[in-house]
């Protein structure tokens, strides 16, 4: 299913949602917000009232596996808007990838969920297929991968 | 400012039943004020919570409309906690003489449904799978285990003591002992945590009486000195459930916090304390709790728990009655039943699971999200 979805094509999907990412020359970059008065960064960048507060920066491609885990039985529904239901679930891992003096960010980990997964580990950024199984269509929304 | 006493407890057992949550938080209020040999007619003040089972003030109009002043106290899985800490202050200032507290709670099965808009999250955070306690529990030890050397079969044996303790618990739920192989080789629910590494939510009810010396006196009670009592909330880089993201500065917990300051009020350290009841929401929790609280330093965990320090008997027994690994977690009344357990304790009435040698104190931590923890220190009279 979603590694029939060539990478030409997952750039074509509509993203889960706006804000979380944007495209330069088809390679996804995440948007943090920059505290104006503290610099911290956050993810993703705040939005309504609170957003004046911050400056959107983009945010590092690539950095370090902080901790992980898998989710290995159906989230409820809702909020978790996935396919399938309690019998045919297919766990996936979950992790914080830590970007050098930015931010760390928890994000979905691409893959087989028993892959190798260990702390400390490089990890970049990638454009992942979601299904939303109450549309029965796919979108688009960030995952960490670890670097070939 | 004066001593507060805990003159009586009482509990509603934990588990599933077919009696409301109310029912169960009345349960508890009754069998509180008949250990404490008083009348609900003689209670100047009620605080009391739950987070799924309506407002505590509901039993009211069932154990008496005594026009007394009664709080409704919300704090997330501090609920319990902070309406002892109220109570605490009310009799601590001299503005009242005699007071109860109570907690209860009646959740549905399995894990807790999250709702991003209620915690303030995008809801694009909860769409893709990422809003799940379960995970960030699996997620904090993990990376705990890999900075201080933790084992697999160290979370196994937490699991494996609660069992032992509840099955010598009337109020606990899981009433049987659970062998290390059962618990090492069941689903793994979020790596590296098994199912039955994790309590589940559940049902029950738990009260205690406080009052001042001399109140305590005038009935004739025993009473249990409560040495100091707060609630803290989590600081800049704390690692909290449901974060979409981290400070790269990180910084200490909430744990840290209250314990530091409840034992500042009662003026010992944690060498001293003699029985500790802390946060075993899953097995890793307890295992970072004890450092938390200051009993160990990070990753002498492992050899503690591998000696048995930790059991009935051990150097410093942790969660007696099973925590919340044996008893479950009805949020309201889950920090309550902490106290209970250790007043129970210190006036030596624990029965089959009674700590030798006479504790003289006792120790109590609940954490939850979003962030909070509540700790007390007790100490025999």
């Amino acid at each position: 299913m979603a590694e029939l979805l060539d990478k030409e094509e997952i750039l074509k999907l509509e993203p889960l949602a706006e804000g979380l990412f944007r495209l330069d020359n088809g390679v996804p970059v995440l948007l943090g917000g920059k505290n104006k008065e503290t610099g911290k960064i956050v993810f993703p960048m705040p939005s309504g009232a609170e957003a004046e507060r911050f400056d959107v920066v983009p945010l590092k491609r690539t950095g370090k596996l902080w901790s992980w885990t898998v989710q290995r039985f159906r989230p409820k529904t809702p909020p978790y808007r996935g396919p399938g239901d309690d019998k045919n679930f297919q766990p996936y891992a979950v992790g914080y990838v830590e970007l050098e003096d930015q931010v760390i960010v928890e994000t979905r980990i691409m893959g087989d969920p028993d892959q190798t997964l260990k702390i400390g580990m490089e990890m970049e950024l990638a454009l992942e297929p979601f299904e939303l199984g109450d549309e029965d269509k796919y979108v688009s929304t960030f995952a960490f991968k670890p670097v070939a | 400012m004066r001593d507060v006493y805990i003159i009586g407890a009482g509990i509603h057992p934990f588990g599933r039943h077919d009696l409301s949550g109310l029912e169960q938080g009345v349960a508890a209020a009754r069998d509180a004020l008949k250990d404490a040999g008083a009348d609900w007619q003689d209670m100047q003040f009620a605080f009391g919570g739950s987070l799924a089972a309506g407002n505590a003030d509901a039993m009211l109009p069932i154990m008496g409309l005594s026009t007394m002043q009664f709080i409704n106290v919300a704090n997330g899985c501090a609920t319990g906690g902070s309406a002892l800490l109220s109570g605490y202050w009310s009799i601590k200032s001299e503005e009242f003489d005699m007071g109860i507290v109570v907690g209860f709670d009646k959740h549905p099965r399995g894990a807790f449904n999250a709702d991003p808009k209620a915690s303030g999250l995008p809801q694009w955070y909860g769409d893709q799978g990422l809003m799940l306690t379960t995970q960030f529990f699996g997620m904090k030890i993990q990376r705990y285990k890999e900075l201080y050397g933790i084992s697999d079969e160290t979370l196994g044996k937490v699991a494996e003591k609660a069992f032992q303790n509840g099955s010598l618990t009337p109020h606990a739920w899981r009433r049987e002992p659970v062998d290390l192989d059962t618990i090492m080789n069941s689903q793994m629910v979020s790596d590296p945590l098994t199912k039955f590494m994790f309590c589940s939510p559940a049902e029950g009810g738990a009260a205690l009486i406080l009052a001042s010396e001399e109140k305590m006196k005038q009935l004739g009670a025993k009473g249990v000195l409560m040495r100091g009592a707060s609630v803290r909330t989590r600081p800049q880089g704390s690692f909290e459930v449901f974060s979409p993201s981290l400070d790269v500065e990180r910084g200490g917990t909430p744990t840290e916090v209250a314990s530091k300051a409840v034992y500042e009020m009662a003026g010992i350290g944690p060498e001293e304390i003699d029985i500790a009841q802390i946060q075993d929401t899953e097995s890793g929790a307890e295992i970072m709790h004890m450092s938390e609280n200051g009993f160990c330093a990070d990753g002498d965990q492992e050899k503690l728990i591998q000696d048995g320090d930790t059991k009935i008997g051990g150097k410093l027994p942790i969660n007696t009655d099973g925590g919340c690994l044996a008893c479950g977690e009805p949020i309201g009344a889950s920090g309550l039943r902490q106290v209970y357990e250790n007043v129970i304790q210190l006036r030596g009435d624990a029965g089959d699971r009674q700590v030798p040698g006479n504790p003289r104190l006792g120790y109590t931590q609940v954490y939850g999200a979003p962030g909070l923890s509540a700790c007390t220190i007790l100490s025999a009279a």
